[in-house]
Parts: structure tokens; sequence; C-alpha cells
């Protein structure tokens, strides 16, 4: 049994370093981070409701699992969940639009930033109850299953979801019908405020994934080389009827779990050597070292990418509030 | 023309509704606790598995957050799930999945997402199943925008709403009662359809209005036959869905009797029958003669001693007393 549990390790003479991979790699994690900082001016400025959950520093989990995906493809994510949102596709202009609650936005600016849904992407739902979005994915698997279609269906979560009856459900429920499900578990070590280690006592989430018989494996979560490739295998595995996979993505969320986050439940120094891990940085390093992309080129990226946020951005504030009348439609 | 005359049980009738949409429409899929080959604990799906096979008619582990979440995923994507909960009392457990999950998809998603998903459960008491599987829970599923909720009395009825409930394109809870379950009616064999949110009048009558529905309905035609003895004539409104509400139908009736009767076998406190008080006064005022009465299961849990149980849940007589009081009529004293 416990040959269905790995920690994977990237073999860089065994990875394929085309350029045109690297590019999008570097344009998807530079278009998360931008658009995450760029929330949180917002909401700094106080032009959005409610909280804010920023994802900067797990880039590399959204890209690395995203850019195995098709458009048809499936996945359900969560209140952090604008990267994966956009390493699906999303348009930062319709996704600020959400955020400023504007009509433009993906849910006419009935949602707000916890709740991203585009059934064109293929993003079922952003959950805002941690844990529930993973049997909603499970469903879309079902889906699938009985449909005969080709597609795959991603579970995105934390690592605190792991405590919740409707994962180990759900993952159950997957296992037993052998459905096309990957269920990534961005283990990012706080459960909101909590640390995930004085919450269970696995030291490896990626264990609960073999409880189920599902086989799972842990990656380095701030290597998007290594999500990807994790990644790349489960989705085959999924589109070729052989059932689920569970990843464990291990990451570090460099803000707290809302902006405003006092983050007494760490220190400092912690953050500051996660921050030197991070996998922006880290993924700058293997692109020079590997002398896939030198500095001219990525620098000209990042700044296409700050320029289109900025468009976006700018679009979105101009956009229309919603009628009044919205209050009443789309109820049922 | 409509064959008459064809008489089968409320468990019969729903498995029908099933049998039907499912032959009419490969994205129907049943999920559930042993519904496959066993055929359900109340034998409704009975026969469905050996005619679906095991990919449409699903049996799930007793794990019900999962098994509705996997049916809000699937009823996004594409199928149509109709999923039972053995007991209502059971559908607690899931919570999240309904409330926060297939109530509020369409409205969060600023309408790109439909969830045509039917929850089939059975409540009420009556068969001494105790605290933990005799609710009458409708009340807190109608609470919640987003939901449609359904509660037949008659095996025509259970029929005919099922097969509307399966085409509505969004989740419907639909609570059978266990006690119905053996009730026999006619049912043609034609196909039919009863659309949500129209009250069915089962009695007409003067002087009072009876407004109920599930098993209830059969209390209060009891009821109304027996007040007949005394020369007062009830009017016996089936509400058969809670929402949507047809409060039309009850304001017509109010007009014409002047006095109210609300009876239902949930408890009384905070139940639908105070829903349904508060809008007559708000749109009737000028109709009535008396004060609204409810009648409804005292506000305490589901007692398993038979004795206990039936003294606890309404009776016909206690319908009978809700009548008088309405009538300002002297009550017996018991």
């Amino acid at each position: 049994m416990q040959e269905l549990l790995q920690t994977y390790h990237l073999n860089e003479n065994n990875f394929n370093w085309d350029k045109n991979w690297f590019i999008q790699a570097w344009r998807i994690m530079n278009t998360i981070r931008v658009f995450e900082e760029k929330s949180i001016q917002i909401y700094k400025k106080g032009l959005m409701g409610g909280s804010l959950h920023s994802s900067i520093g797990q880039e590399a989990v959204a890209a690395g699992v995203c850019m195995n995906l098709k458009k048809d493809d499936y996945i359900s994510i969560t209140y952090r969940g604008r990267g994966q949102a956009l390493a699906k596709g999303a348009d930062p202009f319709q996704l600020f639009s959400e955020i400023l609650g504007k009509k433009t936005g993906y849910c006419k600016g009935k949602g707000g930033p916890m709740h991203i849904t585009s059934q064109e992407l293929g993003i079922l739902v952003a959950n805002g109850i941690v844990g529930a979005g993973i049997p909603i994915a499970v469903g879309a698997g079902l889906s699938i299953k009985t449909l005969k279609k080709n597609q795959v269906s991603v579970a995105f979560f934390g690592d605190g979801a792991t405590n919740q009856g409707a994962f180990h459900e759900a993952l159950n429920l997957a296992a037993i019908y052998k459905l096309p499900v990957v269920f990534v578990c961005e283990n990012n070590l706080y459960s909101e405020m909590t640390p995930i280690k004085n919450a269970v006592l696995n030291e490896h989430l990626a264990e609960r994934g073999l409880a189920y018989r599902i086989p799972s494996i842990i990656v380095n979560g701030n290597d998007v080389r290594a999500v990807y490739e994790v990644a790349k295998q489960a989705v085959e595995r999924a589109r070729s009827g052989e059932g689920p996979t569970f990843i464990e993505a291990k990451t570090y969320r460099l803000l707290g779990h809302m902006i405003g986050d006092a983050e007494t439940y760490r220190t400092k120094e912690e953050v500051e050597e996660w921050r030197q891990k991070e996998p922006i940085r880290n993924f700058r390093d293997v692109c020079l070292k590997q002398n896939v992309l030198n500095e001219k080129e990525l620098d000209e990226i990042q700044q296409q990418v700050i320029q289109e946020i900025d468009i976006a951005y700018e679009r979105a504030m101009k956009s229309e509030e919603p009628e009044m009348e919205e209050i009443f439609n789309d109820v049922y | 023309m409509m064959s008459t005359n064809r008489i089968i049980s409320y468990a019969q009738a729903i498995n029908e509704a099933l049998k039907e949409e499912m032959a009419l429409d490969d994205r129907v899929i049943l999920l559930g606790e042993d519904i496959g080959s066993y055929g359900g604990v109340f034998k409704v799906t009975k026969g469905l598995f050996d005619e679906f096979g095991k990919e449409r008619v699903i049996d799930t582990p007793i794990s019900e957050t999962g098994f509705i979440g996997a049916g809000v995923g699937a009823a996004m994507t594409g199928l149509k799930p109709i999923i039972e909960i053995m007991w209502i009392d059971f559908s607690l457990v899931a919570m999240d999945q309904i409330i926060n999950q297939a109530a509020k998809m369409a409205y969060m998603s600023g309408g790109q997402t439909s969830v045509p998903m039917v929850i089939r459960t059975q409540g009420g008491g009556g068969r001494g199943n105790g605290a933990q599987h005799s609710q009458s829970l409708e009340t807190l599923f109608a609470h919640i925008p987003g939901l449609k909720v359904v509660a037949p009395s008659t095996p025509y009825d259970a029929k005919g709403l099922l097969k509307a409930s399966i085409r509505e394109g969004s989740p419907v809870i639909f609570i059978e009662h266990k006690m119905l379950y053996s009730q026999k009616g006619e049912v043609p064999e034609e196909e039919y359809t009863i659309p949500l949110g129209k009250a069915d009048i089962k009695r007409s009558g003067k002087d009072v209005t009876i407004v109920t529905l599930s098993r209830m309905v059969q209390f209060s035609l009891e009821a109304a036959k027996e007040l007949e003895k005394e020369g007062i004539d009830a009017e016996v409104i089936d509400l058969r869905t809670l929402v949507p509400l047809d409060i039309e139908t009850v304001k017509e009736s109010v007009k014409k009797t002047n006095r109210v009767v609300v009876v239902h076998e949930a408890t009384r406190s905070y139940g639908w029958g105070a829903e349904i008080a508060a809008r007559i006064q708000e749109e009737a005022f000028d109709d009535l003669d008396a004060p609204v009465q409810r009648v409804g299961a005292e506000d305490v849990p589901v007692p398993y001693n038979l004795n206990l149980e039936k003294e606890m849940l309404p009776q016909t007589k206690d319908i009978i007393q809700g009548v008088k009081k309405s009538l300002y009529l002297q009550l017996e004293t018991v």
C-alpha cells in the first residue's frame, strides 16, 4: 500500500526545456502576483467589500496544475482562488470587475471575490466554505464518467480543508467510483490562523489520500516545474479512466489569512525564510541558470503583465454598478 | 381519453415518476443509500436498478454530505440527479451542501450555474420511529431562498409533482411522508405533470378554510367529514408546495369563508403556519372574521411511545377543535 504514497523529485535532466513553456509559466505566475498585489491596493483603498484572501507565494501550484488543463476541464476553487482562475484563463478585467462588485464581473457583481465562477472556463465555483467544493468537483467527475466525456475535474483546496468531513467523504466517493478527479491540496502551512501542525498529527497530508487508496504524491509546491510534472501524470491518469490522484503541494502563504491579519501565529523570520524560497524568484533563477530566458526577456514579460493588469483595473473601475433589479434575478 | 380507476400506492406512483423520467432523459440518475438492487428501504426505487443499471441507479456509502455534494456538482455539469435521503433527519448532516451550495449556486454565479437536482426524502411521525427519524422539517428548507419545497399528499399528486420537480431545472426538496407510502389512490396511465406552486382544493366548503399539506390533508379531510355532521362545511386546501407558495388560492378561499385554520405536522412554534397566518393578516385582513388558528405538533421532540407520539402529533380531533375555535363554538371539554 505504501507505494501509493510517493514524494516527487524533479529530475532536471529529464525536464522538457521548451522555451514557450517557460514563457507561459512565467507569464501566468506574474499575472497572478501582479493581480493579487493590485487587489490588495483596491482593498486598502476601501473600494471593495468583505475580506480579501491573497494567494501570494502560491502561484506555482495554480500555474503548474492549470497548464495541464483544457478549457473544458473543470476546477473547483476557494475564496483564495483568483490565482487558479487566472491560470485557467480568467480575464483580469472581469475578475477586477467582480471584486469591485461591477455588472461586468464574472458573476455580475453578485458573487464577489470569494465566489468567482465561469461556466465558460470550467470554473465550477469558488467556495467560501472550507472543503465544500471538493464533493462538487467529485460530482463533476461523476458527470464526466456517466456522460463518457474526456474531461478532468480538479479540486483545489487548502490544508485546513483536509480536516473537514466533506473532504473525506468526497475522496472516498471518487475512490470507489474511480472518477476522473485530481485533488490538489495547497498545503500553505496555515489553516486560517492555525498552524496545520497543531490541527493534525500527519506530517504529510498526502497520507490522507492514501487512507482512501488513492495514489498520493507530495511535491514542492514552490517549483512550478515539479507541480506541472506531477499534475501532468495525475491528469493523464484521470483522462485514461484510471481514477483519482491526490497531490499535496507544499507551499507557503506569504501574507496573512486575509488582508489585515495580525499574523501573531508566526515569526517574521519564518516568513522571511520562505520569501527566499518563493516560486517566482525561484523560477527566475532557474530560467537564468538554465539559459532558457534571459534578464531582458523575463523583465519584458513582467512589464507587459503589469501594463495589462493596469489596463484591466482601469477599465473595471470605470464599469457600471449592477441595476437594483439584479437583486431579484438568478434566485432559482 | 384518461383511463380511470387504476389504483396504485403512493410509493408506486413515485416509482413510476422516476421510471418515466429516467426513460425519457438519459441525464436523470439516482443516488442514495440502498437504492440499487435492494430497491430502497421503502421500496420506492424497486426495479429501477435492473432496468437502468448501476451507472444510473447508484448506491452510495452512508455519506450524505459527500453524495449530496456530488449531486450538486453533477447537476452543474450536465446530469439531473435525483438523490434519495433515506430519512429527512439525515439531511441535517449535509446542510452545508443543501443550503450553502445547492441553494446559492445560481445566485452567486450571477445566473451562470443551474442545479437541476431533486432531493427526495421522507419525513413525519406516526410509526414509533423516535425523535431522530420522525421529524417534519419542511420549514427549514422553505426558509432558504433558492430551494423549492414540495410535499405531496396523494399518489396522484406525488407522481405529477415529482415529474415536474425533475424538470424544474433548480434544486427541489421533495418530501414524502412515511405513513403515506402504502396509501392508495387513482393514478391515470397517461402522462401528466402537476406544476409547482398550484394549491389544490381537496374539498370545497363555505364555513372555514383549512390550509394544510402532506399527511395532514388526510386528517383534515376526516375532520371535515366529522364537522359536516355538525353542519360545518370546511374547505380543505392542500398547498402541495411551500415554495412556490400559492397564497392566492388561500386568499380566494378566505374571501368566501372568512376563517382559517392552518394545520401542519411540524412543531407549532415558528412553523410555516405562522407564515401563512402572517400573509393572510397582511394581505386579507378585512376578510377575516376570526383570528387564524394554528394546529401543529407540540413543541417537543417526537417521543417513541406510540400513545405519547399520537398525543404529541396533531390528530383529527385537534383539527376539529381548531375549526370550532375559529367559529367561536363551545369546545368540548376533554
